[in-house]
């Protein structure tokens, strides 16, 4: 407890730790609004609500991991994760998702979160249980004599989410695939009677939203950490940034994704390293429960 | 005669459209009213803003001289105000006695209660209510293996049988075989006559309405049109002009 | 088939009575065997029977543990002294504190769980669909890493109880004989609670939610009831189990969300979801296969789960009671529309 508040008071002391907090914070969630706008995706279009979202994340820095151990360079580690993931999440659709997207939520939700623990145990097996990094031997850039550090590392890759999902954004709207997709996502039996092959844009989808998510873990493993068992937490994230943002709102995603980076080091500043994972579910709960006051006074529940 | 609901200046607005404008009526205690207008015309708005389903915009909403506007759905259920949907939501999983069973008043059963069984009241009720729709044949079967008009009339024996004060009935005829119809119209006067429920009808079919409703309001592009008698609504140019089009 | 459910049902009792002793070296197995069916049948009381799929059921497993404990140590001692890692003092049990610290710990926990349910589900039940399977979900993950950082019930390292103070194949005896006694007793409970108009109206809200609240059902209390309920056996499982493993800790043992806390779900969907004797039938063969397996799987066996939760969701929904639903609905009563000339002759006489 008393931790806690020296904990606090020296963000009062100090305004310019809350700076370096908040900066910290948004270089990681950039990170996360990404997985999420994946979540978003498949939510949206296919309505199937992906528990196994963090732990594509999560292999995508294996798979970038993998490939530094044999002399790859990380930031070629990220297209190579987009491509390697994009093929598992294709498995998955045509192995899984395919057949629990016209069942119940709960089915589906339960599918993927098989799939989450299948995945977190074959990675536990091939890699160890061990965090992993990619150091990446770039300067570091000071600012405020001192106080505040941004390795160039971490900036580049938020540079690179950015790009990321500029490239997905831009292909969403122009692209005859992007077309298809937001067609179907808007009535998926108009879409079929139009003649798009709505199977097809699920499986587009689908292994899309797992390259992105992979191509986001290729980045964390180069900013921060990864461990096969950190998924179900980049799921919540996802989850609690979605939920936050609701479905469809871009800007939303982005800065609700920004939000809960910067709250999530807040929380682990003032309560101690060991409460990250404890913070990530509040945050979960709080926004659930904010969203559920918000429905009822329109007198709806949250489905 | 005095009003079980009263109506004053509601509106609803779905983003920029309006559904509903200063709407204002009121229904008779132990009368059957009915609400008419074209498609589009907001009659189900209204019937959601009654029964609590969505927050209405300005005006309020009465039931027996209680303002109902703001409290959720199963509140407003407690009160004895029920509604069946357009498209009939019935338990489709479970056969007819079971799902006339579920549909007993909840909100005249203390909690305990709910931890016995059905009495033999109870099973007596739940067969004489589908005996007077016509489905006591067909009690045992699977709701959902029943035809969409039998759905219907499943509906409003379940209805019937949660002994409300007053039901609202969203298009109760849409769907019906029309030999069946002459039945419906004859159960809803029956309801209304022997268990002394007010009913609130929409209706699109007029002959069934004409039949049915002693007061009639019709409602326009969210606003509240024409009101009057049978014989007036009939007579009435604007009605007229509002279905064929011309407005 | 009154009197083959009578067959059946003296099988069971008699099954249940003599199990320990025919197979003396299982008796360890068998209480986990009436574990997982208590905690299958308690899973499917909301998850099958009220439509809300919870994930985070183990919270109460895990809080009971806790719960069962903090009250056992605290009848006689200092529970924060007690938990202290680093001090070296023996505390002692006598026979009769461990027995009262037992019984009224167990209780305790079932307790204070069915109180936490009411509080979580008043917060979490407007939530409806898979919004309610990750919140809770949540609340079990939150639960178990600040349980795991707060060092006056041990922290991460957990907490080490008093052992049974006789023999120790009488112990085994003794929570086997805690275990099948909580299980029979919730299963006769719920074959009568499913029989009531209360199974009545959560079906209802399973079925059509909605519908329900058009017609008046009060929803909220069935639901916070309901779950209160299955709250209350799982907390008295998990303080029974406490004591059982004399020693556990928070991550792996009490808040276990993917062994126990997926096992309960696998376990209702092979049996069948919504059927009393679907979550029975799916704990026995579920704990059998992952018994025989197991060992022989060298590592495999957590992707085996995973793959297994994924093909019982996807090619087997309705699980054993669903399937045999729809090869013999007249096994159970249901019947279809050509049946019907059946049921007017019946009217008929």
């Amino acid at each position: 407890m008393d931790q806690v508040l020296f904990n606090l008071s020296l963000l009062g002391e100090y305004p310019i730790v809350n700076l370096k907090i908040v900066i910290d914070g948004i270089m990681i969630g950039a990170l996360f609004a990404l997985a999420a706008y994946g979540l978003a995706l498949v939510w949206g279009v296919m309505n199937v609500k992906n528990l196994a979202q963090g732990d594509f994340v999560i292999a995508g820095g294996y798979v970038s991991w993998w490939l530094a151990k044999y002399g790859v360079h990380p930031l070629l580690g990220v297209p190579a994760a987009f491509v390697v993931m994009w093929g598992i999440g294709w498995v998955a659709y045509k192995l899984v998702i395919s057949r629990v997207v016209e069942k119940d939520l709960f089915t589906s939700l339960l599918a993927t979160f098989g799939l989450a623990i299948m995945m977190a145990q074959i990675l536990n097996l091939l890699f160890g249980s061990d965090t992993q990094s990619i150091k990446l031997d770039y300067d570091t850039l000071y600012f405020f004599d001192g106080f505040i550090d941004v390795p160039i590392a971490k900036l580049l890759g938020v540079l690179l989410a950015a790009t990321l999902a500029a490239c997905v954004i831009i292909f969403m709207k122009s692209s005859r695939m992007g077309q298809a997709i937001r067609a179907t996502a808007q009535d998926a039996r108009a879409a079929r009677v139009l003649g798009i092959d709505t199977e097809k844009v699920y499986a587009f989808t689908f292994s899309l939203n797992s390259a992105i998510c992979g191509a986001a873990g290729a980045i964390v493993v180069m900013v921060w950490v990864i461990q096969p068992f950190y998924g179900i937490t980049h799921s919540i994230r996802a989850f609690v940034i979605v939920t936050a943002a609701g479905l469809g709102n871009l800007p939303g995603v982005i800065a609700a994704g920004l939000g809960i980076g910067a709250l999530e080091q807040y929380g682990s500043h003032i309560f101690g390293i060991g409460y990250q994972q404890a913070i990530a579910v509040m945050l979960l709960l709080a926004v659930l429960i904010f969203r559920l006051i918000q429905q009822r006074r329109v007198r709806k529940s949250l489905q | 005669m005095n009003s079980i609901i009263e109506i004053r200046d509601v509106s609803k607005a779905y983003g920029g459209v309006v559904a509903n404008k200063d709407i204002s009526l009121d229904v008779e205690q132990g009368t059957i009213t009915g609400l008419i207008g074209p498609n589009g015309s907001g009659k189900t708005t209204l019937f959601n803003s009654i029964v609590g389903y969505h927050p209405i915009d300005s005006g309020s909403i009465r039931f027996e001289d209680k303002e109902i506007s703001r409290i959720q759905v199963q509140d407003i259920a407690r009160l004895g105000l029920i509604r069946t949907f357009q498209q009939t939501r019935i338990y489709k999983a479970m056969n007819c006695v079971e799902n006339m069973l579920i549909s007993l008043p909840h909100r005249k059963m203390r909690f305990l209660e709910a931890f016995s069984r059905n009495s033999a009241t109870d099973f007596e009720n739940a067969d004489r209510l589908l005996e007077f729709v016509g489905l006591y044949e067909k009690r045992f079967l699977m709701a959902g293996s029943l035809s969409f008009g039998q759905q219907k009339l499943l509906e409003f024996a379940m209805a019937l049988m949660n002994e409300p004060k007053t039901l609202l009935l969203d298009e109760p005829t849409a769907g019906i075989n029309p030999t069946l119809i002459n039945g419906l119209v004859d159960r809803l006067l029956r309801a209304n006559r022997e268990f002394g429920i007010t009913l609130f009808v929409i209706e699109h079919n007029m002959r069934v309405i004409m039949n049915l409703a002693r007061k009639i309001y019709c409602l326009a592009h969210g606003e509240l049109l024409a009101q009057g008698t049978p014989g007036d609504i009939q007579n009435d140019q604007r009605v007229i002009d509002a279905y064929l089009g011309a407005h | 088939m009154k009197s083959g459910k009578l067959v059946l049902y003296s099988v069971a009792v008699l099954f249940t009575l003599l199990a320990p002793f025919i197979m003396p070296d299982f008796k360890t197995q068998l209480a986990t065997l009436w574990l997982m069916i208590i905690v299958a049948l308690t899973w499917d009381m909301t998850g099958g029977q009220m439509g809300y799929n919870s994930l985070g059921n183990i919270f109460f497993y895990g809080t009971g543990m806790y719960v069962a404990a903090v009250i056992c140590i605290a009848l006689t001692h200092d529970v924060g002294s007690y938990t202290n890692a680093f001090s070296d003092q023996v505390y002692v049990f006598s026979d009769a504190e461990y027995f009262t610290g037992v019984m009224i710990g167990i209780l305790g926990a079932g307790v204070f769980c069915s109180a936490c349910a009411l509080i979580i589900g008043y917060l979490t039940f407007g939530l409806r669909g898979p919004y309610f399977a990750i919140g809770t979900l949540g609340v079990a993950i939150a639960a178990g890493e600040l349980v795991s950082n707060w060092d006056w019930v041990g922290g991460g390292q957990g907490i080490s109880l008093p052992v049974f103070p006789y023999d120790l194949e009488q112990g085994k005896i003794f929570f086997y004989a805690l275990f099948a006694a909580t299980g029979v007793l919730l299963f006769i409970f719920l074959r009568w609670l499913y029989t009531t108009r209360f199974g009545a109206a959560i079906n209802a809200i399973r079925d059509d939610e909605e519908k329900a609240e058009a017609m008046g059902i009060h929803t909220l209390r069935y639901k916070l009831t309901t779950w209160s309920i299955a709250a209350f056996f799982i907390g008295v499982v998990g303080g029974i189990s406490a004591f059982q493993l004399i020693h556990f800790e928070p991550l792996e043992t009490a808040y276990q969300t993917i062994n126990l806390g997926i096992f309960m779900v696998v376990c209702v969907l092979l049996g069948g979801k919504g059927t009393l004797w679907g979550p029975v039938i799916g704990a026995i063969v579920f704990h059998l296969f992952k018994e025989v397996t197991w060992n022989y799987l060298l590592g495999w066996q957590w992707v085996a789960l995973g793959a297994l939760i994924v093909i019982t969701v996807v090619y087997f929904r309705d699980g054993i009671m669903g399937w045999l639903m729809s090869v013999k609905p007249e096994w159970f009563g249901i019947r279809v529309e050509k049946k019907s000339e059946d049921a007017m002759q019946e009217a008929g006489t």
